[in-house]
């Protein structure tokens, strides 16, 4: 892929990944997210973090089944996203739900089940985004630059557990989240079987030029 | 393709005009794919408003201004919109979604409604909505609402107290509870199609609870007829219990002497008890009851101890452990 057409699927990224974001913000100024925009806020933040995980997650199943080898140039952008997100979600709470009160933030954290496995899914997206650099990549070396991202799959079980165990008694929403989810892991689950065995070391799906 | 070299000079696309063209493309792309992304967010993320035009409800009185604050009948905080407690509701006999409600429970018919006031009675009686709401004249009650997930509103409610009602049908002495029951039919409630809860919704009160003042039957908001989001046409109001125990669209109500099976507390015992008083002091196991989020509010208030009514109703729990009956 050329230098051009990579900078252009990064745009493309860039650009609709804003969107939400974008109508989020011009709904609050213009009074829109509902008679309780505090907890709107919160949810959809939640939401956002969880539809980009997955999105990043669907990247390499997609791009194996269709042959589409150009999709992995939209990954680091969308996990990225999801990073993004996931610390608007926290400060959204810190702020609004916690009214930037510290210890109440933390004493609830720790005493919420549901927090502390949502805190589990954004802390693990934190070595994630740091070493999402073409330099991190060089530095760790593909096989254990890999390694090191399936840290995305704890991120997304924990996100979408931890949004399952907080809805009140319609868990219909969390559960599309899981079938998805469990879909994409499922299908890694049966590449790595069939796969040869002496093949892992060497199939590198992480190379720096290309995911430039 | 053609090869190469038979491809004249004439034919070569000038540079110019080919990377204008490119970059024509990639902005059109750039921007649907934008636009799709607005449209889809949209789609997920509805903007819900609407009118209420239900009937005005002729003839409500207000509680006299010395007694009203005493006795609850009126809060002196500032009143939630009209457009919020109709846009903002748990009423999953129509959605599961708080800004579904309205549209989903619009056009719901009431005609004909008829509520049963029977079991351990007197005079058990079959009610015309009309009769039942005769028994007595419609009083204005502002009351504050605190929702069990840590929201909460301030309504003026029109309705009258619950004791009118039961005093016409003479309870006997062994009623113990009273039994209330939601309409049962899901082509009117197609919430009710899908087994999120026990369906009908019941919910109950003991028999001093049912009997105090600021229990209502309430009948409209903001002098209207309750629109049928908000529980059409008649509801509890319990001004002092987590909102779940204001059952909406009542059919039934029967005098008991057992406790009686609420909705949530048998869907979740651990999580909802039968008592649901306000409580600051007593967690939901997964969050915390301490403070609300008062709606059309910026930052957060702290939650009161029986909702702010604990002077007209302390006394009806004197001596109980309210963390074992909460």
């Amino acid at each position: 892929m050329k230098e051009n057409d990579i900078r252009f699927a990064k745009l493309l990224i860039l650009v609709n990944g804003a969107v939400p974001l974008a109508l989020l913000v011009w709904d609050q100024s213009h009074h829109r997210l509902g008679a309780n925009p505090q907890n709107f806020l919160i949810l959809t933040t939640g939401m956002m973090t969880l539809i980009f995980l997955i999105l990043t997650m669907a990247v390499t199943p997609l791009r194996k089944v269709t042959g589409w080898n150009w999709l992995i140039q939209f990954r680091r952008m969308l996990g990225l996203y999801a990073f993004f997100y996931g610390c608007l979600h926290f400060l959204c709470f810190f702020s609004l739900d916690r009214g930037f009160s510290v210890s109440s933030t933390l004493t609830e954290m720790v005493k919420r089940k549901y927090l502390i496995v949502g805190s589990t899914a954004l802390i693990a997206m934190i070595p994630l985004a740091v070493t999402s650099t073409n330099a991190m990549i060089k530095r760790l070396g593909g096989k254990r630059w890999r390694a090191l991202h399936r840290l995305a799959y704890v991120a997304a079980v924990a996100g979408v557990i931890h949004y399952y165990m907080q809805v009140k008694a319609d868990v219909r929403q969390p559960l599309v989240f899981a079938t998805v989810l469990a879909v994409l892991l499922g299908y890694r689950w049966v590449e790595y079987w069939r796969r040869p065995k002496p093949a892992t070391a060497t199939t590198g799906t992480v190379k720096p030029t290309t995911e430039a | 393709m053609k090869e190469p070299n038979k491809i004249s000079s004439r034919e070569v696309t000038d540079p110019a005009v080919y990377f204008n063209r490119r970059t024509f493309i990639r902005a059109g792309v750039l921007a649907a794919s934008a636009v799709a992304t607005g449209v889809a967010y949209r789609r997920l993320n509805p903007v819900a408003a609407g009118k209420v035009n239900t009937p005005i409800i002729q003839g409500i009185t207000q509680p006299a201004a010395t007694t009203a604050n005493a006795a609850g009948f009126r809060v002196d905080e500032p009143e939630t919109s009209l457009e919020d407690i109709t846009h903002y509701n748990n009423f999953y006999e129509f959605s599961t979604d708080k800004e579904g409600v309205a549209p989903a429970a619009a056009g719901f018919d009431t005609k004909g409604w008829q509520v049963s006031v029977e079991g351990l009675v007197n005079k058990p009686k079959v009610f015309d909505l009309d009769d039942l709401l005769k028994i007595s004249p419609p009083e204005e009650r502002i009351y504050r609402m605190r929702c069990v997930e840590a929201w909460s509103m301030v309504i003026p409610w029109v309705g009258f107290s619950l004791s009118k009602l039961l005093d016409v049908v003479e309870p006997l002495n062994d009623a113990k509870y009273v039994a209330f029951q939601t309409l049962l039919d899901p082509t009117r409630m197609p919430g009710q199609r899908s087994d999120v809860l026990d369906w009908p919704y019941v919910e109950g009160l003991r028999m001093d609870e049912a009997m105090h003042p600021l229990t209502i039957l309430a009948s409209g908001i903001y002098d209207r007829a309750l629109p049928p989001q908000d529980g059409a046409p008649i509801r509890l109001v319990v001004p002092w219990k987590y909102g779940f125990k204001g059952i909406k669209s009542i059919v039934k109500i029967k005098l008991v002497a057992a406790q009686p099976t609420t909705t949530w507390s048998a869907y979740a015992p651990n999580e909802y008890g039968f008592y649901a008083n306000v409580n600051p002091h007593v967690d939901h196991p997964r969050w915390s009851q301490a403070t609300e989020q008062r709606i059309g509010e910026s930052g957060r208030r702290p939650t009161l101890m029986f909702n702010g009514y604990e002077e007209q109703v302390g006394h009806l729990y004197a001596g109980m452990d309210l963390r074992a009956s909460f």
